[in-house]
């Protein structure tokens, strides 16, 4: 017991990690559960580094908006540390840590004009008058609302209530800038047009920003890295296109963009491909996880990775004979629901071109390249 | 065809804003129809009774009724010296009809409020009308009583001749007419409703203030409460809201009486030697009044601050400001209209207070509304009575305006 208290003191006064420096904030071991049953966040091991974009992507109720609640310190960790550029933060207040928030509905001060909204923060760090003055215009120029500060929010857009949250956000240069789904109430296009916005910014000026989002093409518009969140837990933490073309495990890749998974049965290697059984018996070529013969495992292949057996895909290693169920046109693409092994739908997504002659029940060769088919244990 | 173009868009205008009336008429119609019960109900029992009412402040019937003909004897009387024999003559045959009829103590009365001892000078007319004699009366009038030699006296009964009087709504403010008919200030023993309306104003005050005291902060914790305890907290302010004004005053004199249940406890504990005198006192009267008014103030609070979000003290706090400067510069403006609104609700409420400082309160808390009613019950003095409520009810309005000018319409959320 006491030996137990002793390492714990002795954990917590550890010197800061040597890569400090790039390390913005750190979370190590960190759970916590509000009923003391189901754990909220379980385990969690994050870092983030210093002047990038990480978005901590997932369904609601993943953890994610727990965990960014943790960071800005509306919430205390159950156990574990969260480190602020190598300090622990957990039993620290919000006011004392030195971190810009954006809230979902912006929570804009209605009583206040938008100029003495992104004035707030600059009063509870000494900065007054003309120096005041001047930084709230700056902030205020950098969303491009110059010149608004006398509007009360409720005179605003959407959009421009969302600018000025990010202005009250910044203005004070914080360590980092958090945001719980800042776009989650404007339009499609308005939101589009925000994301680049928001990126632009955060590269100019080189902020580290950590964003929470439920909105997958968002996370891979958005991010430097992207933490897919599920059930407490980070399934995957890598750069969009990682996140995209090589998902590690099935929830990461049913949950990030378009995907068919099949099940399969594993056989061996051949030429550093992996050999799968379909449900039909035929054999494929795939990359990713492997396992020992005879096990179980889900196949993952994007629905425009899977074309006609054309000039294009003379060298894939893997050929499907297919039935088409159904065609739907999008405008550049052509949607095709497909049968083949047997049962198993298969999705896939041609050029207009390709796709415009291909009629429901005819009969079908397509192709695929093993790198595009990923086996997945989980 | 020039020209008709020209005209064109001026008129179209017109005629859409006429069209635009013209469709929304049936549905003002409806709108208006449904609320034409309640109307009706509130304009026979309520308006009308107050409107009829009220005019009784400057209503004055006594003297044109009992004495037409000294009124016009008196007609001509420049005022300045008793007036002549023809006056006396027209004054005695006025109140011999009086005496038949039962109406010189009516008049007594209300020639009494204007000077002291009037009604003994008439009633001792009235009595000696039988044996006054032949000849001039002056003399035999100035036997009587010496006043009646002075031109003062009759220039009260002139000044009464009019049907409406001033007399009551000047008295409600401390000022009077002195015998040429200037306005004048009451004399001092006579001038108290100035202080009692301070008295009433202060009262309020005190009651809104501690309303807003205890009512605030329960709200707070209410609205921040999990749905079935916020359930529960608001169920213990309304209970009060659903007990009767009278039991739940009564109540306070049980527990405030010199051998009540406070003094007792305070005994029991050793907290004073002696027993407090607590019934009627002003701290009584404040303490009861504050128990009863409590939900009028804390609910409007209540629903205010359940409409302000729960990130704007979040955002506060990321943006640096501490617990308290997040709750008083961003939190508590917000919640001004509730406050605004309670109080103004307790604050005129409590200016029509009646029954609790009538019971828990001493002589020297009783409100406007204790004066009203000793006027109607004891005094039968019915234009006083109304002369006050026109106060109360002036003072009220005034209240309400500057509130609104101060405050803003739209900042006030009364529901």
């Amino acid at each position: 017991m006491n030996t137990m208290i002793l390492e714990r003191g002795r954990l917590d006064e550890a010197p800061p990690t040597k890569n400090a420096a790039e390390t913005m904030v750190a979370f190590e071991h960190v759970q916590k559960t509000y009923d003391g049953r189901t754990l909220v966040v379980e385990d969690l091991n994050l870092t983030v580094r210093r002047g990038e974009f990480l978005t901590m992507l997932g369904p609601s109720g993943s953890g994610k908006t727990t965990t960014l609640m943790m960071l800005g310190g509306f919430e205390q960790p159950t156990s574990g540390r969260i480190l602020l550029e190598g300090q622990a933060v957990e039993r620290q207040p919000p006011e004392r840590r030195d971190i810009g928030f954006v809230f979902q509905n912006y929570a804009l001060f209605p009583h206040m004009t938008v100029a003495e909204n992104v004035c707030f923060p600059l009063r509870y760090r000494g900065i007054k008058g003309a120096q005041a003055r001047r930084r709230v215009e700056d902030a205020l120029c950098m969303v491009k609302l110059a010149g608004l500060g006398e509007r009360r929010p409720a005179q605003l857009s959407g959009g421009q209530q969302q600018r000025v949250a990010l202005a009250r956000a910044m203005v004070f240069n914080p360590k980092l800038i958090l945001m719980d789904e800042p776009l989650g109430a404007l339009d499609k296009q308005l939101r589009e047009h925000m994301q680049v916005e928001i990126r632009k910014i955060q590269q100019r000026l080189g902020i580290t920003m950590v964003y929470v989002t439920h909105d997958q093409s968002e996370a891979l518009t958005m991010s430097d890295r992207i933490a897919v969140f599920h059930e407490g837990r980070i399934q995957q933490l890598s750069d969009p296109v990682t996140l995209y073309d090589r998902p590690d495990n099935r929830f990461v890749a049913g949950f990030i963009g378009d995907n068919n998974t099949l099940a399969c049965e594993f056989i061996g290697t051949e030429n550093a491909f992996n050999v799968v059984r379909m449900t039909d018996g035929t054999r494929f070529l795939t990359t990713g996880a492997s396992g020992q013969a005879g096990s179980k495992l889900t196949m993952s292949l994007r629905p425009e990775r899977l074309g006609l057996d054309n000039e294009e895909r003379k060298s894939a290693e893997n050929r499907i004979h297919v039935r088409v169920l159904d065609r739907t046109f999008l405008g550049d693409r052509v949607r095709l629901t497909l049968e083949a092994f047997g049962s198993d739908r298969l999705i896939a997504s041609l050029p207009a071109a390709q796709g415009a002659s291909i009629q429901p029940e005819s009969q079908v060769e397509m192709a695929c390249f093993a790198a595009d088919c990923r086996t997945l244990t989980r | 065809m020039t020209q008709t173009m020209f005209l064109a868009p001026p008129a179209a205008g017109i005629n859409l804003r006429a069209a635009l009336r013209r469709a929304q008429r049936p549905g003002r119609f409806r709108a208006f129809a449904l609320a034409l019960p309640a109307l009706v109900f509130l304009l026979i029992t309520f308006a009308a009774p107050i409107g009829v009412f009220l005019t009784t402040a400057v209503s004055n019937r006594e003297v044109r009724d009992v004495l037409p003909q000294t009124i016009i004897a008196l007609d001509g009387w420049d005022g300045q010296v008793t007036p002549g024999e023809d006056v006396y003559v027209a004054l005695v045959a006025d109140l011999a009809k009086a005496k038949e009829n039962n109406t010189a103590a009516a008049l007594g009365k209300r020639l009494n409020y204007e000077s002291a001892g009037m009604r003994s000078r008439i009633m001792s007319i009235v009595r000696h009308l039988d044996s006054m004699g032949k000849g001039p009366l002056a003399p035999q009038f100035a036997a009587l009583d010496p006043v009646w030699a002075s031109p003062d006296l009759w220039a009260i009964l002139k000044r009464n001749a009019s049907p409406v009087t001033p007399y009551y709504l000047l008295t409600a403010v401390d000022f009077a007419q002195d015998a040429s008919g200037a306005i004048v200030r009451a004399p001092q023993d006579q001038a108290v409703f100035l202080g009692i309306l301070g008295r009433t104003l202060l009262i309020a005050g005190l009651v809104t203030f501690a309303t807003l005291l205890l009512g605030f902060p329960t709200a707070y914790v209410i609205s921040l409460a999990p749905a079935g305890i916020a359930g529960f907290l608001l169920l213990m302010v309304l209970l009060p809201l659903w007990t009767s004004l009278l039991v739940r005053t009564t109540a306070w004199v049980v527990l405030l009486q010199t051998d009540g249940i406070i003094n007792q406890a305070l005994l029991a504990l050793g907290l004073t030697t002696e027993k407090l005198q607590l019934m009627l006192t002003r701290f009584g009267t404040v303490t009861a009044m504050t128990h009863i008014q409590l939900p009028f103030t804390l609910l409007p609070i209540l629903s205010v601050m359940k409409s302000i979000p729960q990130g704007q003290m979040r955002a506060a706090r990321s943006l640096g400001a501490p617990p308290f400067f997040a709750f008083w510069r961003v939190y508590a403006p917000q919640t001004l209209p509730g406050v605004a609104a309670g109080c103004l609700m307790t604050f005129i409420l409590s200016l029509g207070y009646y029954i609790t400082p009538a019971l828990v309160g001493g002589p020297r808390d009783q409100m406007m509304s204790n004066f009203i009613a000793t006027y109607i019950n004891r005094d039968l003095n019915w234009g006083m009575a109304a002369a006050l409520a026109c106060v109360l009810l002036v003072m009220t309005l005034s209240i309400y305006l500057l509130f609104l000018r101060l405050v803003g319409a739209e900042r006030i959320k009364l529901g």
